[in-house]
């Protein structure tokens, strides 16, 4: 089951760039949960400040708080223990070149040392199944690489690796982008079946797609959060003048 | 007027087109071409003094004919397979501290300057610089020094494989795509795992690429053992003795003065060429085996 996030007072630089700005927010359990914004605008590196891959860069900082559950991943546990809680998905589908379609799903598992195979085989197919992918790759389970799928089924790949290791939280940074409209509304479905057993936070430049799949949207504008709330309120009536100015194309 | 231009325009590109062609595979005849000719010339000179003796026998005393260099192929193996030993994981070692952990720090800037300027090293130099620290030094309480012997023969061969392995390993390591270090970062597995499993993984089509070259290339140096391994006229398989190998056999059969040493000489490189790309080969087809369809 998916937990909530409760942000507070987040700020985050890249060297003296400070990309994040004081940002507050909460992020309801088993929901979803969309970020939109223009380019260069920060919420990409705020979804990276929760899974604690913001600091992988050596020039990165963060200060402020981040509670996922009950727990306060700044304070009380290891980035490689929050990463197993907070699952991700990058704009370009990223399937290890070298691994079979079966190895990539169990990758997660398998080099956190986990090696039982019987339930290695159960997990896969049930991620596999959860990222509705496995009647296209089950005969090839372990004869193709990952690499050799096309991009939409790469990217259902990664979120049925991403799903192995049971994350709690469930990051998606424009899981979409890079692929075809088909592609593009089968991972929307999808994010529409897992949003009931995680929680999931996805960041969009398609305010359609944010309207189709989020309950709740933030709009993100030069680092700052300017305005959180229901995805219909975002969409019909924003409290906001830049927000309504963003959503109906005045800018960005 | 327009088509006239047109006409020409579309015969002057293909006539450029044709042209570049045209010399890239002049170019490619020129690299291939020396190769070609001195295998065949090896094939005609020591072709006809291959036989079973030739892999069997170990040499005869000066004045009888026949004999072979069963010896020195041995020996050749057990100092090719010492020198990976040791340069094979030292070097991927160092390629893997240059690419993943030292990026732009001054240690890792001062490890690269030294693998190329190692890589630069005269053969010969390694061979006297060998000599001088383990044959002719006696280093207290570690066996193999103090004398001539196969292992001095290893470690020159081995350090002459290090700065190839570290740098070709480190070239391939930063090829791997940012994007498959994150993905393993982001399933929650520990940087020393990732590297490991997932960046040396994805990157050792080339390192073993790298690690062959290394091996190929030291496979036929004579100048680093002239002073170490020395060389062996029987059969041994000590490495805390002198011991035969191929290419130093060659170079004292083609400086003799008996022509029937000369021919065996010629059949001693046409062997060693042959061995080099067979073993190359072999390493690659088991390497290769297991790979699945469509990775790149």
């Amino acid at each position: 089951m998916g937990v909530g996030i409760e942000v507070t007072n987040l700020n985050a630089w890249y060297g003296t760039n400070h990309t994040l700005q004081d940002i507050n927010l909460n992020i309801p359990a088993n929901h979803a949960t969309a970020l939109i914004g223009p380019s260069g605008c920060g919420k990409s590196t705020f979804v990276r400040c929760l899974n604690r891959m913001h600091e992988t860069n050596p020039i990165a900082r963060v200060t402020g708080t981040v509670r996922i559950g009950d727990l306060d991943i700044y304070v009380d546990a290891k980035p490689v223990e929050i990463r197993r809680r907070v699952g991700m998905v990058f704009q370009r589908p990223n399937p290890f070149p070298t691994m079979s379609i079966y190895d990539n799903v169990a990758s997660g598992l398998k080099l956190n040392g986990y090696s039982n195979r019987r339930a290695l085989d159960e997990i896969v197919e049930k991620s596999l199944k959860n990222s509705a992918l496995w009647d296209e790759v089950k005969d090839d389970l372990k004869k193709k690489s990952g690499a050799s799928l096309s991009g939409g089924q790469q990217q259902r790949l990664c979120i049925a690796r991403a799903l192995a290791v049971d994350p709690e939280v469930l990051l998606m940074d424009e899981p979409a982008s890079a692929l075809d409209p088909v592609s593009t509304s089968k991972i929307e479905d999808l994010i529409f079946q897992l949003k009931s057993q995680y929680t999931i936070v996805i960041v969009t430049h398609n305010m359609q797609q944010a309207a189709r799949v989020a309950e709740k949207t933030g709009f993100f504008l030069n680092g700052r959060m300017v305005e959180f709330d229901s995805t219909h309120k975002i969409f019909t009536n924003p409290s906001d003048k830049r927000t309504e100015d963003y959503i109906t194309g005045r800018f960005g | 007027m327009n088509e006239e231009k047109f006409k020409f325009r579309s015969r002057m590109r293909a006539l450029t087109d044709n042209s570049v062609t045209a010399l890239s595979i002049l170019a490619t005849v020129i690299v291939v071409a020396p190769l070609v000719a001195i295998f065949v010339y090896l094939v005609y000179k020591g072709a006809s003094s291959l036989n079973l003796d030739f892999f069997t026998q170990i040499p005869k005393p000066v004045g009888e004919t026949g004999g072979g260099m069963a010896n020195a192929i041995w020996g050749s193996a057990l100092l090719l397979l010492l020198a990976s030993t040791i340069g094979v994981p030292v070097g991927i070692g160092g390629g893997i501290f240059l690419a993943e952990y030292g990026r732009g720090t001054k240690l890792a800037n001062a490890v690269r300057f030294t693998a190329d300027v190692l890589n630069g090293v005269p053969s010969i130099v390694m061979g006297v610089a060998v000599y001088a620290l383990i044959v002719k030094a006696h280093i207290p309480f570690l066996p193999f020094t103090g004398h001539f012997s196969g292992f001095s023969g290893g470690v020159a061969l081995g350090i002459m494989m290090i700065p190839t392995v570290c740098r070709t390993t480190e070239e391939m390591l930063l090829m791997v795509p940012h994007a498959v270090r994150e993905a393993a970062l982001g399933l929650g597995v520990p940087n020393w795992r990732s590297v490991l499993s997932i960046t040396v993984k994805t990157a050792s089509p080339g390192i073993i690429t790298g690690c062959m070259l290394a091996f190929a290339r030291v496979a036929g140096e004579t100048a680093p053992l002239i002073f170490t391994a020395l060389g062996n006229s029987f059969w041994s398989s000590n490495l805390n003795q002198p011991i035969a190998a191929l290419p130093l056999q060659i170079y004292v059969y083609a400086l003799s003065p008996y022509d029937d040493w000369h021919r065996l000489a010629w059949a001693g490189a046409l062997v060693l060429i042959v061995l080099i790309v067979l073993a190359v080969s072999l390493v690659r087809y088991v390497t290769s085996r297991g790979v699945l369809k469509g990775a790149s």
